[in-house]
């Protein structure tokens, strides 16, 4: 081996070649071939491979629609329309993108409970869900973004209200929102910059999501259940046998986000965004995409504007400092039965957040929405801190493999040696 | 197993979540709609050629009068079922304005397949001033524009009654039962025999007010046809490739307890 260069052991002269001076066949196969992987993945570990096949597509698809739209107040809505109508497959590129977006965040939902329900955010993952957090708020904006550039009625004014939210900051909050806008009002200029940033921001996701996996990697995947891999009985490479069972969810996901593109299109959307922007006509019902209504509830909830701006704002926050509020050592919930119920009651908090933040903002729906995000609170912020010092969680397994192998003894002669040659 | 139902359960919050946030309506007392059959609904449905080209004769003659379809084009009538010929013949009925010309002049000349349906009116303002102040919309995605559009359009078309006793009705409006508020300014414009069809079926207010909204609904989704056929192939393919994929997957796993 020349000095300097990677010793790589592929045999393949010419990928030989590459890899010793840019391993990155050497780097594919320890990350994505050999990497151990913990056994007892259950099918909530697809679905951050479905999402980052998601963001591919949202990429994929957005940038032939850019081709062919045009960020004017005068022509956007037609841009649109001819897309649908005169440009090749606009119309399946469009519902791709359209629909792209809700299953993108029903994914990454998914995602978020499968973290929180098994302790994915507790140590040493820290840093892995934080970038995560970061994720899912690039994600919100960019979706904002991007509805607004169709320019329809709920474009327009869920513009206007979102972009008026930060009007609630005392002295600054007015130039924030000018600064924002490019003006005075919703319009021409902040049509052009959504459309730029919507852009943008899918990039900074990859980017994000690239710091997402390689923060992964070091520490590797949690697991059903919560305890570390103690030796390679406990692992299988990522390769075949995660390649393998994340292909099933993502055909079982595709029949799902075909259903939606092919039948019923519009079912996510709202009827108003087909009617053109108009500055002077107020929509009965400002309502945003399905997937911030829970937050959009949040905000509701309090009847003082900066408030319910902050609380809302908190509602993401106190994401990032989970990892510290939870202070039992346990990871899974299948080992605490409290704490267990505690989180399925804040999925229903979530779900009827979700519920509440479609409703006109009265009575019940606000003493709904209102108890719903006291409880979405004090989860965080009362039960997981209490719960990790008063609740006895069951006793854990000594290993992964111990549950499934009687006596924890070995593998099987060819479980561990089949995947190489298959690999 | 545990981890099924807590997969089952996830994916019906999500659900619950969606359908929760089916989009909040209009205040006031809920309107029903009318459930009408049209055929273009469901799985296999496709728009009626003959209802399509009856609507069209609708829209030309009697609501061409006051609503744009600026969306559509005459060439977009080839996919009705009508020939070139008859589009052409359609579309040179209309004067359309073009220009300038050599002398920097606006012309006007019969409209081809390329141009888009003439416009009623130049422009909103002369729309409002011909119509009490009222604008009427485009219709282009009117039946996408609305909840249960296309069953929308059909309730409205034939909802408009004597007002109710009491019912404090505004000067120049119309009561309509299926428009939120009741109050119209559209007036009724189907009466029996309105249009007469080339092919002699009989112009009832429902059959008019059914061939219009499958033809708005045609111009709101004219892909709904090829989309519905690609799906239903495009989702047969990905089941069976499901049935391998999963198939490839427990071989896989054969050797592994878990």
């Amino acid at each position: 081996m020349a000095i300097g260069l990677h010793d790589s052991t592929i045999s393949n002269p010419v990928i030989r070649w590459v890899d010793q001076r840019l391993p990155i066949f050497t780097m594919m196969q320890k990350e994505y071939g050999t990497f151990p992987t913990p056994r007892n993945f259950n099918y909530f570990w697809n679905f951050g491979a479905l999402a980052m096949v998601t963001l591919m597509i949202m990429i994929a698809t957005g940038i032939f629609l850019a081709m062919n739209y045009t960020p004017h107040t005068s022509y956007a809505f037609d841009s649109v329309e001819r897309i649908m109508r005169d440009v090749n497959y606009g119309w399946l590129i469009r519902y791709v993108h359209m629909n792209g977006a809700s299953m993108f965040f029903i994914v990454v939902y998914i995602h978020i409970w499968r973290g929180l329900y098994y302790g994915s955010y507790k140590a040493p993952r820290e840093l892995l869900w934080i970038l995560g957090v970061v994720i899912f708020l690039l994600m919100m904006a960019t979706a904002f973004m991007g509805y607004v550039l169709p320019w329809g009625q709920m474009s327009f004014w869920g513009a206007t209200v979102i972009t008026n939210l930060f009007s609630a900051f005392p002295i600054v909050g007015e130039h924030i929102v000018t600064w924002l806008w490019g003006g005075f009002s919703v319009d021409n200029p902040t049509l052009n910059r959504f459309f730029s940033l919507h852009y943008l921001m899918p990039f900074v996701i990859a980017g994000v999501v690239f710091l997402h996996v390689a923060a992964l990697h070091i520490t590797g995947s949690n697991n059903p259940l919560g305890i570390d891999p103690k030796g390679p009985q406990d692992t299988l490479p990522f390769h075949p046998y995660y390649t393998a069972k994340d292909s099933v969810g993502l055909v079982v996901y595709f029949i799902v986000f075909a259903f939606l593109v092919f039948f019923t299109p519009n079912m996510l959307g709202h009827p108003d965004n087909y009617i053109p922007a108009n500055p002077l006509v107020t929509p009965a019902h400002i309502v945003p995409e399905w997937y911030f209504l829970p937050f959009y509830a949040v905000l509701r909830a309090v009847p003082d504007k900066l408030g319910g701006v902050l609380l809302m704002f908190g509602s993401i926050a106190v994401l990032f400092i989970l990892p510290w509020l939870d202070t039992s050592p346990v990871r899974s919930m299948r080992f605490r039965p409290i704490a267990k119920w505690a989180l399925f009651l804040w999925g229903i908090a979530f779900v009827v957040l979700g519920w509440a933040g479609g409703k006109p903002a009265e009575q019940p729906y606000v003493l709904i929405s209102q108890i719903a995000t006291a409880y979405y609170f004090a989860y965080f912020l009362i039960i997981l801190p209490l719960l990790g010092r008063l609740e006895r969680p069951l006793a854990l397994p000594e290993s992964i493999a111990l549950p499934v192998l009687r006596g924890g003894g070995p593998l099987p002669a060819g479980a561990m040696a089949k995947p190489m040659e298959k690999a | 197993m545990s981890s099924f139902r807590n997969l089952v359960g996830a994916l019906m919050l999500g659900a619950a979540t969606i359908l929760g946030a089916a989009p909040a309506q209009a205040a006031g007392p809920a309107i029903t709609l009318p459930d009408t059959r049209f055929s273009f609904e469901g799985f296999f449905g496709v728009y009626d050629r003959g209802s399509l080209q009856r609507g069209f004769q609708v829209y030309k003659e009697v609501c061409s009068a006051c609503h744009a379809m600026r969306q559509l084009s005459y060439r977009n009538l080839l996919e009705i079922g009508l020939t070139e010929a008859q589009v052409r013949a359609i579309a040179a009925t209309f004067q359309v304005v073009d220009g300038p010309n050599d002398q920097g002049e606006m012309f006007e000349r019969p409209a081809r397949l390329s141009d888009r349906f003439r416009r009623p009116f130049a422009n909103e303002q002369a729309a409002r001033a011909a119509n009490n102040g009222a604008y009427p919309p485009d219709l282009s995605v009117m039946v996408k524009a609305r909840l249960n559009g296309a069953d929308y359009m059909h309730a409205l078309l034939t909802g408009y009654r004597d007002p109710p006793a009491g019912f404090q009705l505004m000067d120049g409006m119309n009561y309509n039962a299926y428009f939120p508020g009741h109050q119209i300014a559209m007036p009724n414009v189907l009466n029996p025999g309105q249009v007469e069809y080339a092919d002699r079926t009989e112009a009832t207010v429902d059959q008019m007010a059914r061939d219009v909204t499958t033809f708005m609904a045609w111009a709101a989704e004219p892909e709904a046809e090829k989309r519905r056929a690609m799906g239903i192939r495009i989702i047969l393919f990905l089941i069976i490739l499901g049935g391998l994929t999963y198939a490839v997957k427990r071989k896989v796993w054969a050797d592994v307890k878990h």
